[in-house]
């Protein structure tokens, strides 16, 4: 009888047991699913929007020049039709509006294109009017205001420039009124979005959570109903406790990380370098990240007296790794001494190997430094548990 | 019966810093039999079980289960015997199914839930959560999974505290089945009337010590021949002889 016995069978249906409790208790899900794809969503709603300059079109604009082509072309600038002048007006003071624009065509200036007819230079080749006329209001409410400068200013440059071509050519003189000549050239580059940060970013607070709350609570709540206690009066031995309860997380958290990458490939252009390869890369990382987190949370449930006490003590672990890890924005934005701290910080690593792994398309072997650091977290949290953690 | 010990514990102590839990107890249990540990809180009976259940390490004294000494052998000692704990509970959010099919796990046995469920009556609770059942309920799922790995001995602490009357007899006659089927029992209770009517030989336990070891007749027999009397006149039923003659045998599932 004793010979038969499988630790590995014990640890597999503790493994199932805590798989089912956990898929079955809110938390789980609200940590590894609903939490990051809400912030996803509003993240990458945010980020998209986050360069868009409002500007008012005036009622009696005309809508069918070159000018307005070009301008609502522009990726840019966001043109809002459907106002009155009076609200119009409200807006750009409040600065919901960054800039209003009326543009009018002079005579037969309407329905030109590339080519102006000369009926519009008039007879000496010089036009008596300009062919358009824009009015654009700015607002001392909005920054952005400057940006739509900007952008009329090249289309307005390109026109002139065409203009002035149409002229020379015309007059078979070459133009000595070209003062710049400009030449643009975009590269081809994998863009980088802000899914491509935030999603990482994501996916390591999930992972923080799941392991930090949920080790805590588990174990802590396993302890004091005297489920542990129970299992001990069982041939099974404590390393199938504790690994059972790891596989399950791990097997959830997996599950959660694939519906966020996927979600975030398939709906906001997540970059993923190699592919498949790239998945599976993350998924190695998270469970690296996700054992480590675990880590405090059997810490957690040492020192806790009771599950009120837990969620606090979680706290002081996860905020402040969630607000200074470059889960939502970059650490080098933050002063000197900010970046000091979280430099020290697990999640920092984890994030920065995801963001490496997923968007670099590096390989486990080019983040070393961060497995590095990750690794002497582990031992660090793992000497302190082993200290603190309470069976009975 | 030949009286064949099963459970043999030799001055056993245990202590708790300065504090003497179990001070210095012997006794021997018998297979096939139901023991009563009788005594008052704090007197010792739920550590002694634990010790000998494998749970607690002893200060000093020998134990042998089954032919097994705990020192050596405690893995052996688990296999052959099944736990119940006072007020334990079970993995959170599982049915009784599922918790079933985890201990068979965790006994490394194949065990179907149906078949387990079926010998404490709660076939039809098999998608129950543990929570969601009536005190009665608990205990007999409870028992059921001490029955798992097919255990020689089972120790159940405090099986009926708490329990209606009608509760009380169900379990007592799950109890009697499973001693019938050749499995030997260890119960601790307060209260008396359940080990008179329950238990082949009770030990009385307090202050760590035993006090008293034998069959419930014999102890009552020797109480009386010592001119010991009831103040009140002894009549032929209790009050729950009416109780239960009230409100029926049948158990209420509430």
């Amino acid at each position: 009888m004793n010979n038969n016995y499988s630790n590995f069978k014990a640890t597999l249906a503790i493994a199932k047991a805590s798989f089912r409790s956990i898929i079955r208790s809110p938390s789980a899900v609200v940590f590894n699913l609903a939490f990051p794809l809400i912030f996803i969503i509003v993240f990458a709603n945010i980020g998209g929007s986050a360069l868009k300059v409002d500007v008012g079109v005036a009622k009696d604009c005309d809508t069918n020049n070159v000018i307005y082509k070009a301008l609502s072309k522009n990726s840019i600038i966001h043109l809002v039709k459907d106002q009155s002048a009076a609200d119009m007006h409200a807006n750009l003071a409040k600065g919901n509006l960054d800039a209003v624009v009326d543009i009018k065509a002079n005579g037969n200036g309407k329905g030109w294109t590339i080519y102006p007819p000369l009926s519009a230079l008039g007879s000496d080749s010089t036009p008596k009017k300009a062919l358009f006329s824009i009015n654009v209001q700015y607002s001392k409410a909005s920054d952005k205001g400057g940006i739509f400068k900007t952008a009329l200013n090249n289309i307005l440059y390109e026109l002139q420039s065409a203009f002035i071509d149409k002229i020379s050519s015309l007059s078979g003189t070459s133009s000595p009124l070209k003062a710049v000549d400009v030449h643009e050239e975009t590269i081809t580059g994998r863009a980088y979005h802000y899914i491509d940060f935030i999603l990482p970013g994501m996916l390591g607070f999930s992972l923080l959570g799941s392991g930090v709350f949920g080790t805590a609570f588990v174990f802590l709540s396993l302890r004091l109903t005297l489920v542990i206690k129970r299992f001990f009066a069982t041939p099974v031995k404590k390393y199938s406790i504790v690994l059972g309860e790891a596989m399950a997380r791990l097997v959830t958290s997996w599950i959660g990380a694939l519906v966020i990458i996927l979600v975030g490939h398939y709906f906001f252009g997540f970059t993923l370098v190699h592919g498949v390869v790239t998945v599976i890369n993350m998924l190695l990382l998270a469970a690296i990240g996700l054992i480590v987190f675990m880590g405090f949370g059997f810490i957690i449930s040492g020192i806790a007296k009771n599950e009120s006490t837990v969620p606090p003590l979680s706290n002081i672990i996860t905020l402040p790794q969630f607000l200074l890890s470059g889960t939502f924005f970059s650490t080098t934005a933050f002063p000197g001494w900010l970046q000091h701290i979280s430099n020290i910080l697990p999640l920092t690593y984890l994030n920065d190997a995801m963001r490496k792994v997923a968007f670099e398309g590096a390989g486990l072997n080019e983040v070393g430094h961060q497995l590095l650091i990750l690794g002497i977290w582990f031992v660090v949290v793992y000497a302190v548990a082993v200290k603190t953690f309470k069976w009975e | 019966m030949a009286k064949q010990p099963i459970i043999t514990v030799n001055n056993l102590v245990k202590k708790y810093g300065d504090f003497t839990a179990v001070n210095n107890i012997s006794f021997e249990v018998y297979e096939g039999e139901i023991f009563g540990l009788l005594g008052p809180n704090g007197a010792g009976k739920t550590t002694t079980l634990e010790v000998i259940e494998t749970l607690r390490d002893k200060t000093s004294g020998s134990i042998t289960v089954d032919g097994f000494n705990i020192d050596d052998d405690a893995d052996s000692i688990k296999q052959r015997i099944g736990v119940q704990l006072q007020a334990a509970g079970y993995y959170p959010n599982l049915n009784l199914s599922e918790l079933i099919e985890l201990f068979s796990g965790l006994y490394g046995i194949n065990k179907t839930a149906k078949e387990m469920l079926e010998k404490v009556a709660l076939v039809d609770k098999a998608k129950a959560k543990y929570k969601e059942l009536s005190g009665g309920q608990k205990q007999r799922f409870s028992i059921a999974t001490t029955l798992i790995n097919n255990p020689r001995i089972i120790f159940l602490d405090e099986p009926t505290t708490g329990l209606d009357p009608q509760a009380r007899r169900n379990l007592w006659d799950l109890i009697r089945e499973i001693r019938d089927a050749g499995t030997t029992v260890v119960i601790t209770t307060h209260y008396m009337d359940e080990a008179e009517e329950l238990c082949d030989r009770v030990a009385f336990v307090d202050g760590g010590h035993i006090i008293g070891i034998d069959t419930p007749g014999n102890f009552i027999d020797k109480l009386v021949a010592s001119g010991f009397e009831r103040k009140k006149q002894v009549k032929l039923a209790n009050l729950e002889d009416v109780f239960i003659n009230m409100t029926g045998k049948e158990w209420r599932e509430g």
